[in-house]
């Protein structure tokens, strides 16, 4: 008798959960609620959809909470720091990277990858918002996978980056922040096209993206030429990032090398900075790229070391 | 950003067993392009007494100019060299003149002080940019990176260390410190004081 009555309550605790089991089953679960979908989650009805602060205009209430290199005490903080190279020769494409993470002065991280492999035949830089790039040039590889499909063919690196560049327009004002650039091989062979957040799309032979850009650029112009060798142009991308390293306090610890050739991309190396300047890259002492360790021993002022022990 | 933060640049001082260490970075900055490697922060007041003055790289080249001028004045008038103890009184009041337009740095003291028997006493301190001392008994930071130093240090030292010990332990502290900082780096240099000698080295430090 006390079952039927608690079967048949509208309060008893039972039927409460009989109440709760029951929404869970109607409910329609799609799949993405279960981590089907790759982490695409918010795309599970096809569009993508984002949440929105519940306020009159979002974008002015972001832009309040967003370090916008002014306000420190800000949550949400964009890595800023960075330097990333790409050239173009006739050998294919370099692509050479730095790998430190900065929160205002403090190193956060020295081992950030700042080349995303959108798929075996195009990578993408990061620079700017390190979530955005991640991200969108993930999203970008699920798309150039579609295209594949739906055309049987590879989608070339011109519609790649004009499908990233005409995406985040359409978030233009809403805070995104990336410089990217997206290098690959295609039917007209080696291709960059430099594609940032405030919708700007250049296709180029050489950019160089980042707080360490102008020291990378010194070094890449003076070395630059169409006909480098692998070797050669390999190396160029190397030294490059190694002097926007040491110069610019937000790049260095360090450098990540890219070749893209006509059968996709080919990680290189790692790179120290550190060893770079001592050493150089074939870690043999005094063969390093630092000017004191290039020129030891050459004046009175930077003796042999030698000439310091016995002094 | 802070003009405490525009030139870059960190000291550390430590306390051993009858000696002290005092050491910095060696990097002179222009807010994040670095111009120069080998910019020394660490100056000798007497054969026993370093300063440390990170901060801000105008105010440093005044600010020892001034140091040495008034510790020249004291050696005169009172015709003995000066304690580290009276030397950190005189930094502090010198700070204070400039309560409301100060100068932009933070210096760090290391020294050995006479004990009345004969000996040494370890003597380190540090004042902010206004004058107020801190006497420690362990070690003492300043710069862009003393945040970061203080975490190593608080890890890495302990008492009576002997001056080769206490050389490494202010040598591991600073580096790996300093490569945590964006603004501090660029290579590092070291003094150990003793009662007999002080011990300057400067270090294979990461130069990105």
């Amino acid at each position: 008798m006390n079952s039927l009555a608690e079967k048949y309550s509208t309060t008893s605790p039972l039927s409460k959960l009989r109440k709760a089991q029951q929404l869970a089953e109607d409910e329609e679960l799609s799949d993405a609620m279960w981590g089907s979908s790759a982490g695409f989650g918010s795309l599970a009805k096809g569009i993508p959809s984002f949440t929105v602060a519940p306020v009159p205009d979002p974008a002015a209430f972001l832009r309040l909470h967003t370090d916008d290199h002014a306000d420190p005490n800000c949550r949400i903080k964009i890595q800023h720091g960075t330097t990333t190279l790409a050239f173009r020769y006739k050998g294919g494409v370099i692509v050479a990277v730095d790998s430190r993470a900065t929160a205002g002065s403090y190193v956060a991280s020295g081992t950030v990858k700042k080349v995303i492999e959108i798929n075996p035949y195009l990578l993408g830089t990061m620079a700017g918002g390190a979530a955005d790039c991640q991200y969108w040039e993930t999203y970008l590889g699920m798309h150039c996978r579609l295209h594949e499909l739906r055309n049987r063919e590879r989608i070339s690196v011109s519609a790649a980056s004009k499908y990233l560049s005409n995406l985040v327009y359409s978030y233009k004002g809403m805070g995104l922040s990336m410089g990217t650039m997206i290098c690959g091989w295609d039917k007209t062979g080696p291709c960059i096209f430099y594609v940032d957040s405030d919708g700007t799309r250049l296709k180029g032979d050489l950019f160089s993206v980042g707080s360490g850009s102008t020291f990378a650029y010194g070094v890449l112009d003076q070395g630059y030429h169409w006909d480098l060798t692998d070797e050669e142009a390999q190396e160029l991308g190397r030294r490059s990032i190694y002097a926007a390293g040491h110069r610019d306090a937000f790049s260095g610890n360090t450098c990540n090398l890219y070749h893209v050739k006509q059968d996709g991309w080919h990680f290189i190396g790692n790179y120290d900075l550190s060893k770079l300047h001592y050493e150089g890259p074939n870690n043999v002492a005094g063969q390093g790229y630092g000017y004191d360790v290039r020129t030891e021993g050459r004046t009175s002022a930077n003796p042999p070391p030698a000439a310091t022990a016995t002094a | 950003m802070s003009i405490m933060e525009y030139n870059g640049g960190s000291v550390v001082a430590m306390v051993g067993k009858d000696c002290v260490a005092i050491a910095s970075d060696l990097r002179l900055g222009n807010q994040a392009l670095g111009i120069s490697s080998n910019f020394q922060k660490i100056f000798p007041v007497t054969d026993r007494i370093y300063v440390g003055l990170p901060g801000l790289a105008t105010d440093l080249s005044t600010l020892r100019e001034r140091f040495r001028f008034r510790v020249n004045m004291y050696t005169i008038k009172e015709e003995r060299e000066i304690e580290p103890e009276t030397f950190a009184r005189l930094v502090s009041s010198t700070l204070y003149e400039h309560r409301f337009g100060p100068y932009f740095i933070e210096p760090v003291i290391a020294g050995l002080s006479k004990t009345p028997s004969g000996g040494v006493e370890p003597f380190i301190a540090a004042t902010d940019l206004i004058g107020c001392l801190n006497f420690a008994k362990d070690f003492v930071v300043a710069g862009t990176a003393s945040a970061k130093i203080f975490g190593v240090a608080e890890g890495l030292w302990e008492p009576n260390l002997e001056p080769e010990d206490l050389f490494e332990t202010i040598s591991q502290t600073l580096m790996n410190a300093v490569d945590r900082d964006a603004f501090s780096g660029w290579g590092c240099m070291v003094h150990v004081i003793t009662k007999d000698r002080v011990i300057t080295r400067t270090l294979k430090a990461r130069m990105d």
